[in-house]
């Protein structure tokens, strides 16, 4: 009987020592990962190796912040005919905070749904009388990283319901889609198989609440829609455009994947 | 003004070096994706040091597994006291299976405090990486270690 | 090229002696000039290669930057604090462009 908690010991550690020359995954599932992981789901944060998440944790490190300066910048830039900044408006960057959590959203006179990347836009062309910025432009980059970082920390809360339901529905469908060469749909590498390895990278659920974020692959901060038209061709299908109604509605389906994730921009991944 | 320049002249011979490398590449001397081996970071070695280097003294903080080639965090730290007549001149990082073996150099005075830099290289596969001291009574130190640079799955 | 701006992080004081860490990241691409464009034509080199960190005139540490050095270059290294003053640091790019950061240090 003396034996017996040695003994499990022992199996323990061989069950450890297989877990990780299977990879890291099994290995980390057991830590603590705070706020990351909300019931079962799981921040791309946890799947991310060390040295990835602890250039997230320093904020000077993470070289993402440099959008996010850029971004502060703009915000007290008096552009357009109208001669406004963001700031004449909506003053501190602070009354910011809380808004992220809620995109993309439905607009009535789109009859649509709206990303935050859209609603700064449409900022800037209604009440600025200025020039949409273009879609991964670092003006447009900078200003989403910079809104969105006011909400860090705060749960991830999007509307599925009335009249987001098509949308809902729509995003859901994408997601279940097979599509491409590989006929392969989102589901199958970040439900199915998040967790485990794709060749040598480990396969997240693909949550949002990170985006924009900072991609070593990109060596640089890339949208949500980057991400989605990267994963399509990835799957030789050929992507959407980016703001198109296709993403906008996976980019609302993909959200209610991690409601209650906290929103992390702008993260840092691989 | 002289130390800059010295430093200068140095990089513009080694900007010449790759230039030459990439001409060779060019005429198909040089099979591309032709990389450094560790008999190139040897070489380079000695283009930068005098003297011929021990282990020791040094301590790497580098990944074992890289998750991402792109951006590998490296710092080291040399054993010095740093002082006015005791401490560490220059620093070189090399990586062996680049195109070319430099990564950087980092010259230190004793204002420095402490001999110890963390910056973020670009790796393009699973390599040994070299850092060599030179100390300010001419002692040269060197320390190795390999990381693996994982290939990824998902390109995106 | 002028709105590349670098970000230095000190500690805002320091006592005499204390040596203290000076964390350093400047927004630039790294151009190695071993990629290709999408016409197949080589993207000229374009790197910062020189960083320098000066306290009251005096150089505090240098370095010298090759391609493989990363995109958005971060460094950190360390400062023995004796008198106040002010650092300046300086990162220059191939051609010569510079870019520079100021930052005072209260040593008590």
């Amino acid at each position: 009987m003396g034996n017996t908690p040695r003994k499990y010991a022992l199996v323990g550690l061989v069950l450890a020592m297989a877990a990780g020359a299977a990879g890291t995954a099994v290995a980390e599932e057991k830590k603590d990962w705070g706020a990351y992981k909300v019931g079962d789901k799981r921040s791309g944060y946890t799947y991310a190796a060390p040295e990835t998440r602890a250039m997230q944790d320093d904020n000077f490190q993470n070289p993402a912040m440099l959008w996010a300066e850029a971004g502060e910048e703009l915000w007290n830039k008096v552009d357009g005919e109208a001669g406004k900044s963001c700031a004449s408006c909506h003053k501190t960057p602070d009354s910011m905070k809380g808004v992220a959590v809620s995109y993309p959203k439905y607009v009535a006179a789109k009859k649509g749904l709206e990303n935050l990347e859209q609603r700064i836009n449409r900022c800037r062309t209604e009440n600025m009388k200025a020039k949409e910025w273009k879609y991964e432009s670092k003006e447009l980059l900078g200003m989403t990283v910079f809104v969105r970082h006011q909400s860090l920390g705060m749960p991830v809360n999007v509307k599925v319901d009335g009249e987001y339901a098509p949308f809902f529905e729509k995003g859901k469908a994408f997601y279940n889609q097979r599509r491409g060469q590989l006929d392969m749909a989102c589901k199958h590498c970040h439900e199915d198989f998040a967790g485990t390895q794709i060749r040598a990278n480990l396969l997240s659920q693909g949550q949002g609440n990170g985006f924009p974020l900072y991609r070593l692959k990109w060596s640089g901060v890339g949208s949500l829609h980057r991400r989605f038209r990267g994963c399509n061709k990835q799957v030789r299908s050929t992507p959407y455009g980016y703001g198109s109604d296709e993403y906008l509605a996976l980019e609302l389906y993909v959200m209610w994947r991690g409601q209650g994730l906290p929103i992390e921009t702008p993260a840092v991944r691989n | 003004m002289t130390e800059t320049q010295l430093t200068l002249s140095r990089r513009q011979a080694l900007k010449g070096a790759s230039a030459f490398a990439l001409t060779l590449m060019a005429a198909g001397l040089l099979a591309p994706g032709a990389h450094a081996d560790a008999a190139a970071v040897d070489e380079a070695i000695k283009k930068l040091v005098k003297g011929t280097p021990t282990e020791g003294k040094i301590k790497l903080d580098l990944p074992q597994i890289a998750e991402n080639g792109n951006t590998v965090p490296v710092a080291f730290e040399v054993d010095s006291p740093m002082s006015e007549g005791d401490y560490v001149k220059s620093v070189h990082l090399f990586a062996e299976g680049n195109p070319t073996p430099s990564v950087a150099s980092f010259h230190f005075t004793p204002q420095s405090g402490l001999a110890r830099a963390s910056t973020r290289m670009r790796m393009a596969g699973t390599q040994n990486v070299v850092v060599v001291a030179e100390m300010s009574n001419g002692k040269v130190y060197m320390a190795k270690q390999q990381v693996k640079v994982t290939i990824g799955g998902c390109g995106g | 090229m002028s709105n590349i701006k670098p970000r230095v992080r000190i500690p805002k004081s320091a006592k005499k002696g204390e040596v203290v860490e000076i964390k350093t990241l400047i927004e630039h691409k790294m151009e190695t000039g071993q990629r290709k464009d999408k016409q197949g034509n080589k993207i000229p080199r374009k790197i910062v290669n020189r960083f320098e960190c000066k306290f009251n005139g005096k150089l505090v540490l240098a370095s010298d930057w090759h391609p493989a050095v990363s995109a958005n270059p971060y460094l950190a290294f360390h400062f023995r604090a004796e008198d106040s003053g002010e650092f300046e640091f300086r990162w220059v790019e191939d051609g010569g462009a510079e870019f520079t950061k100021k930052a005072k240090l209260t040593v008590s």
